[in-house]
């Protein structure tokens, strides 16, 4: 995805206030290939040695400002994140967490799940990455591997729609139970809601000018 | 639902019989209670109670006081932070990112600015007196976070002179802070390529001074605590997690190290010129509150030997530049502010008003639109009084974040409260709460 526009990115009224949608989007990651530099090479040999079907399940390996990031096969995450917990050559016995990212032009990859790991035995860091399309998020949960994912996943729902299958008790955990919509989408705008006060109609803050 | 009466003391549900306690009503509602023939009470207790920790919502299942079942409701302090940001530029971020966990707020900045700094690839070019003042700051900010944990700890338990003393020490940390900073609270100082302005002048040797009357009055502090019988007893073995329940749910922090295990990021993977500080890692194997306590009383004093080796080294670097050279980033433009905080140095107004009008523009899209960060995505972390804060930080190349979210070790550690809880009494759960010390803000966020 490339997208630029103009000199400074300004376009449309040419609002300087600083909320004037600049868009400047490029998200083409370029994949990496060996050798990768420092303890990547050693990680990424006994992966592929622990486990046959590693290179299938793996889309790509990107490397980036000194992070290694592993895009994993959706239907595969369970299985390379459990490798990569037990597996003594490795060992990342700490999840932290998951994050959603919304890339509403990443079409059939709309919704995408980062988790950030942790090995305390070798101070080393990785990061899984899966997508998935926005008509099937379904992502298989990772609470029985490590049980702290549970509200890091529930959070994730709430905020992206993102199903996690296997989880104990997927509800929303920061937004009220009834509440219509993920916000942390991009479509989703901010604000979200208009108030009525006394009469007139208060916009949300994302229609109002200075944010748009 | 017509005749519902919501000042009724008690009212039948699907759920079954539901009684509303107001205060006062205590030997009533034992009455009413007593006279059914179940044993099994959930109990909600918050989100307004005074011992948890803020609007933190605990439904706890009980036998008599035996709390067999604990679950914690949380999102009553959600303000969609993570969400704001991406309508805000870069550097107008951190006064956003500030307030989530509102006693530790510099670990959040400095998380986030370490972040960006990243994706712009100028780690190394960030002056080594802006790290110099950032670890400062940090550690400074250690010391008044645990001062609130371990003061309002020993209000919820019943201790209210630890508190008196922890307020006063921690208002010592917080003038500090309105001096360097300008604001006490949420003081969005650290900003992406450095700090916003320079330590005012007199400033290190009031630091020192505080730093003298601090660890003076710390011992007396922990006179009142340590040895004393009720206080151990209220939080020896109580809270029990283990290290292998710290692994599998994520928990970092002094809970973590209150099982043995001398895990801190600022040894492990330092960060702001950590390596070259001279400190120990505070561990403790009672994996109960106590424990957790004790690595908070101690770790005080390692961040005043942090900070005083921080004021040789800011003497040494006196005068040097706080904020990164690259005048494409440093922002605002110049940063020799008055004490007061407000406004650009006189020189600077004086070029971009009078003599540049190349300037004049680049102040102003730098103060209106923000600078530009390369697409990308990164993991930064900083060793928070809470644990491990990480910021994972992704940027379409704009002047906005495309996404930011906070790995809040308050929102990660409050899961193990189930695993504290469970099999307890209801009074202990107030105990391992406490030495969870969950900031609302920063679970909810």
């Amino acid at each position: 995805m490339t997208e630029s526009h103009g000199l400074f990115g300004a376009k449309g009224t040419g609002d300087t206030s600083g909320y004037g949608g600049l868009v400047q989007s490029r998200f083409n990651v370029l994949s990496a290939s060996r050798p990768y530099g420092g303890y990547f090479d050693e990680m990424m040999d006994e992966l592929e040695r622990a486990y046959p079907t590693f290179n299938e399940d793996i889309e790509r390996v990107v490397i980036d400002r000194g992070e290694l990031t592993l895009y994993v096969k959706s239907e595969r995450l369970f299985d390379v994140a459990q490798e990569l917990r037990d597996n003594p050559a490795v060992r990342f016995e700490l999840c932290l967490g998951v994050n959603g990212v919304h890339y509403p032009e990443d079409k059939e990859r709309e919704l995408h799940c980062v988790y950030p790991l942790l090995s305390m035995t070798f101070n080393r860091r990785i990061r899984l990455e899966v997508s998935v399309p926005d008509s099937h998020p379904h992502v298989p949960s990772l609470v029985e591997l490590w049980a702290g994912n549970n509200w890091h996943e529930r959070e994730t729902f709430d905020m992206f729609g993102i199903v996690f299958d296997g989880h104990p008790g997927l509800t929303r955990i920061l937004m009220p139970d009834d509440w219509i919509g993920h916000p942390q989408r991009k479509d989703y705008p901010l604000g979200g809601i208009p108030v009525e006060y006394k009469g007139a109609t208060v916009p949300p803050p994302s229609e109002r000018r200075s944010y748009r | 639902m017509s005749n519902y009466d919501p000042y009724a003391s008690s009212r039948e549900t699907t759920e079954g019989r539901v009684y509303s306690v107001t205060g006062n009503d205590w030997d009533s509602l034992v009455t009413e209670i007593g006279a059914t023939k179940e044993e099994r009470v959930v109990v909600n207790m918050g989100p307004q109670h005074p011992s948890t920790h803020g609007v933190l919502r605990l439904i706890l299942e009980l036998e008599g006081e035996t709390v067999t079942e604990a679950r914690a409701g949380i999102g009553y302090l959600h303000t969609g932070i993570e969400k704001n940001t991406e309508y805000r530029t870069w550097t107008q971020g951190v006064t956003f990112v500030t307030r989530m966990d509102y006693l530790a707020p510099i670990f959040n900045e400095t998380a986030y600015c370490l972040g960006v700094e990243k994706l712009l690839g100028v780690t190394d070019e960030i002056p080594e007196r802006a790290s110099v003042i950032r670890v400062m700051m940090m550690e400074f900010n250690r010391i008044s976070s645990h001062m609130v944990a371990l003061g309002t700890g020993a209000l919820e338990l019943g201790a209210l002179s630890p508190m008196i003393f922890a307020f006063r020490e921690r208002e010592k940390v917080l003038d500090i802070f309105e001096m360097v900073s300008g604001l006490r609270m949420n003081m969005a100082y650290v900003r992406p390529g450095g700090v916003s302005q320079d330590i005012p002048e007199g400033g290190i040797a009031k630091i020192r001074e505080t730093v003298k009357e601090l660890r003076h009055n710390f011992k007396d502090n922990a006179k009142i605590l340590i040895g004393n019988t009720i206080w151990m007893k209220r939080t020896q073995g109580v809270g029990y997690l283990d290290l292998a329940g710290c692994i599998t749910l994520g928990v970092t922090g002094p809970i973590l190290r209150a099982t043995g295990m001398p895990w801190d990021l600022r040894k492990s993977d330092p960060y702001c010129g950590y390596e070259n500080y001279d400190f120990d890692v505070i561990t403790n194997d009672g994996c109960d509150t106590y424990g957790r306590f004790l690595i908070k009383m101690d770790e005080l004093e390692q961040s005043l030997r942090i900070i005083e080796q921080c004021c040789d080294k800011l003497e040494k670097l006196a005068g040097a530049p706080v904020v990164i050279e690259d005048k494409k980033l440093g922002s605002p433009a110049d940063l020799k502010v008055g004490p007061d905080g407000m406004g650009n140095s006189k020189e600077h107004i004086a070029h971009i008003m009078g003599q540049s009008m190349e300037a004049l523009i680049h102040h102003f899209k730098l103060s209106t639109e923000g600078f530009h960060v390369p697409a990308g995505q990164v993991y930064s972390k900083v060793e928070s009084p809470r644990g491990e804060t990480g910021v994972h930080l992704v940027s379409d190349g704009g002047t906005h974040p495309y996404r930011v979210h906070f790995r809040e070790p308050s929102f990660n550690n409050l899961q193990s409260l189930a695993a504290m809880c469970e099999g307890s009494m209801i009074a202990d759960v107030v105990a391992a709460v406490a030495s969870i010390d969950p900031v609302m803000g920063g679970v909810d966020r």
